[in-house]
């Protein structure tokens, strides 16, 4: 049945025979002048576009003049919408070489199934999400953890094979469609056990409990002190930066008492740390400063009368700004609330104006495994140690990677560097993601790579109706212009 | 693992995606039951590509009665619904196939919760699901390429249908005929696919020297359909060809809606549509709409 010009198309176990200028059952796989290609909508970053047209004639001349200025192609070809390979130990979808400042570049792009996979979300937030270690839920199945805190942050770590698929199916499910979502840059209603209910978005404003959160805290209770100690002297007598973490108390601080502010005989509950830095005034929650108060003077004892005076100001303020009070000491030292005066009331704002936007970010961290590298090369450990050696560089869907040292090839990627609906899923289940590995073609050659495959980025772009052509983001370095140590 | 399985931008429609099929389907009902639905469809899918090609030789080839039926449920499906016109044209259990696999992944996800109203579209072949009281309204297309619709119906929950399936020699796949589009209606999309194939084949011009074909191995070395001539170029007919073709189909299509094997077929060539039996609940909207054999 097979003529002599037909080529066989492996992409699925239909088998196609495919004629010249004609394509297989699926109507995605042709045969181009002998050759198998793929011609659905597939990603490709322009680069020249996101730069505005004028400049491209002025690089089209400089390209002629000299390489340096403008070290390559314009386009690079995405791993969205490639494809995967069936099965693994066939090359990837697209081998595509392009010339870079005079070196041939060879492209490697497939769409990994990743069953090894999650995503590390930081929420910028003071609130208190739940313990360390409580499971974190989206439509009641455990997807992930609450992990360490950072500064005005907390991390949540979701997806890993163990959700994906160490438990029950309906877990599996519920943990992939989180994550997918996750990293297609939707909202994903998370719940803390023993904690917060919190959506998550990615480069959005974090929702807590129903509420948004607006701004991170500008810095701890005592580098608050720190910072505005100059601001507030003179105008305050004492001043209180509530915080969950470490809570300062100007008169106490090293920073008041440099500017030689006098001791005020207030009394703070919870742990002191060090002068003017207290621990746990309060329990964590989402009320004032990370804490679970929302009436501030709650966390102060009497003052003592041999130090304090009647008509002694004090302010307390949580660390972003966003809660505050004022208030005079009566004849009793018993401190009355006030409104703020207006000299307070610029450095609160200033509190306000230098935290910065309050964002969940979500990490895609995934492994690529074995079988994935066999598509890039018949000898995959040589691949993972090219990469090791800076030889070859990663992307994901043309976003920068970080890949974690040490062995195997495991990669964080920033969701919101990618291009929209960049992930998709199979049902195992397990994500899809773009991977682009890029190497020069001595490189590649010298690792096994798949060389017959390899074709040039123009005949790509014969068919370029096959593809969907996004801007490349300005903020991305270019997928195949050399960073430091890379080629 | 091969197959894709992702939401559409509007974050209603699922689209399965695997080798040569690709199906958009879309169900209502209550949130979780939908999403039910949507996880029963992608996993009976990850595998329907899999037993269809286990079984690729046998359902390549002219189905017999008496003769080898495959074993899968979806290749059975398939040949059922092509075993009726098996002994009087060559026809493979393929003609059903996109029809075929639409009811299974149909099927999938009313087993496996309560849904008022469900569609899965395997490449213009339909499978459809009404809860009592619900109904469809659908819409038909000449030119896959061009879609502006030539007309629409109304399906209700009364009506015997559950199939809808179109063929005409612009397809993805190859017709022995030269209509733009026939659409036809039956209790099953299987029943629907393996009809329309059947009845666009009959709206023909036998030499006709404007009519162009290609024997299909030609075109496409492992095709079913062989060294037959499959339709590739039809040059501007006179109105009284293209009403002898439609002709031609209605009467394929009347015999078969006599028999109990569909419900309804529209037909439609070079502009000129019919609508056999008279429409109750097709309209059809070309200018030029005449009612062939009324």
């Amino acid at each position: 049945m097979a003529d002599d010009d037909a080529i066989r198309c492996d992409a699925c176990p239909v088998l196609c025979y495919i004629k010249p200028g004609r394509t297989g059952s699926c109507d995605r796989y042709a045969n181009h002048e002998g050759q198998l290609v793929r011609i659905d909508p597939h990603v490709v970053l322009d680069r020249a576009l996101s730069r505005g047209d004028s400049v491209v004639p002025f690089l089209e001349r400089n390209r002629e003049w000299d390489g340096n200025l403008v070290s390559g192609p314009e386009t690079f070809i995405t791993a969205i919408g490639a494809g995967t390979t069936y099965p693994d130990y066939k090359p990837a979808p697209f081998i595509i070489s392009s010339e870079v400042s005079g070196v041939d570049m060879v492209t490697v792009v497939t769409e990994g199934i990743f069953s090894y996979c999650g995503v590390k979300v930081k929420i910028d937030t003071d609130r208190h999400l739940g313990p360390e270690r409580s499971q974190v839920r989206a439509k009641g199945e455990a997807v992930g953890h609450v992990t360490t805190s950072e500064y005005g942050s907390q991390m949540l770590s979701l997806g890993g094979v163990r959700h994906l698929t160490g438990g029950s199916r309906n877990e599996g499910n519920v943990t992939c469609e989180t994550l997918l979502d996750l990293c297609n840059g939707k909202p994903a209603e998370l719940t803390v056990d023993e904690g917060a209910t919190v959506v998550v978005q990615a480069g959005k404003p974090p929702i807590v409990n129903g509420v948004q959160e607006d701004r991170m805290r500008v810095g701890c209770g005592s580098a608050t002190i720190g910072m505005f100690a100059k601001q507030w002297f003179g105008s305050v007598d004492e001043v209180v930066v509530v915080d969950d973490h470490i809570t300062g108390v100007l008169s106490e601080h090293q920073a008041g008492k440099m500017l030689g502010v006098p001791e005020t005989g207030i009394k703070l509950k919870g742990r002191r740390s060090t002068p003017g830095r207290y621990f746990q005034v309060a329990e964590p929650g989402t009320g004032w400063g990370g804490t679970n108060i929302s009436e501030p003077l709650s966390i102060i004892g009497a003052f003592n009368p041999k130090t304090a005076w009647p008509g002694l100001r004090l302010l307390m303020v949580g660390t972003t700004g966003e809660h505050y009070a004022y208030y005079e000491l009566d004849e009793a030292l018993y401190p009355v609330e006030k409104e703020l005066p207006k000299s307070l009331r610029v450095s609160v704002e200033r509190i306000k104006e230098n935290c910065e936007p309050a964002l969940s970010t979500v990490l895609f961290m995934g492994g690529a495994g074995g079988s994935l590298r066999a598509g890039v090369t018949e000898n995959p450990v040589k691949l993972t140690r090219s990469v090791g050696a800076s030889l070859t560089r990663i992307t994901c869907g043309g976003a920068p990677v970080y890949v974690w040292p040490g062995g195997g090839i495991t990669l964080m990627v920033d969701v919101t560097r990618m291009p929209e609906n960049a992930f998709g899923y199979v049902p195992t289940p397990a994500m899809v993601a773009p991977i682009e590995f890029t190497l020069k073609l001595a490189d590649y050659s010298a690792l096994g790579g798949y060389m017959d495959r390899v074709r040039p980025l123009s005949s790509l772009m014969k068919d370029a109706e096959g593809r969907r052509h996004v801007l490349a983001r300005p903020e991305n370095p270019w997928p195949l212009e050399s960073g430091k140590g890379k080629p | 693992m091969r197959a894709q399985v992702r939401m559409l931008a509007d974050g209603r429609r699922l689209h399965l995606h695997d080798g040569p099929i690709d199906i958009v389907l879309e169900t209502f009902g209550h949130e979780d039951q939908v999403h039910l639905a949507y996880q029963a469809a992608a996993e009976r899918f990850e595998s329907v590509l899999d037993e269809l090609c286990r079984e690729l030789p046998l359902l390549r080839t002219h189905a017999r009665i008496g003769g080898q039926g495959p074993r899968g449920v979806i290749a059975r499906r398939m040949f059922a619904a092509v075993l009726p016109y098996a002994d009087q044209c060559f026809i493979t259990p393929m003609a059903a196939v996109a029809g075929a696999v639409a009811e299974e992944i149909l099927s999938a996800m009313t087993t496996s919760t309560e849904l008022s109203r469900a569609y899965v579209n395997d490449g213009g072949d339909i499978a459809l699901h009404m809860a009592a009281g619900e109904r469809f309204v659908v819409g038909m297309v000449e030119h896959s390429d061009r879609p502006s619709l030539f007309g629409t119906m109304t399906l209700d929950s009364d009506s015997p249908v559950r199939g809808i399936a179109t063929s005409g020699w612009r397809g993805r796949s190859f017709s022995l005929g030269i209509a733009d589009a026939v659409t036809v209606l039956a209790k099953t999309a299987a029943m629907a696919d393996a009809a329309a194939t059947i009845v666009a084949n009959a709206v023909d011009l036998p030499g006709h020297p404007l009519i162009k074909r290609v024997p299909a191995h030609e075109l496409s070395p492992d095709s079913d359909l062989g060294e037959r001539f499959v339709t590739t170029a039809v040059g501007e007919l006179t109105a009284k060809e293209v009403d002898e073709a439609l002709g031609r189909g209605t009467t394929c299509a009347e015999s078969l809606i006599a028999s109990g094997l569909i419900d309804a077929v529209a037909l439609n060539l070079q502009g000129t549509s019919c609508v056999i039996p008279a429409p109750a609940n097709m309209v059809a909207k070309s200018a030029e709409r005449r009612l062939v054999h009324a």
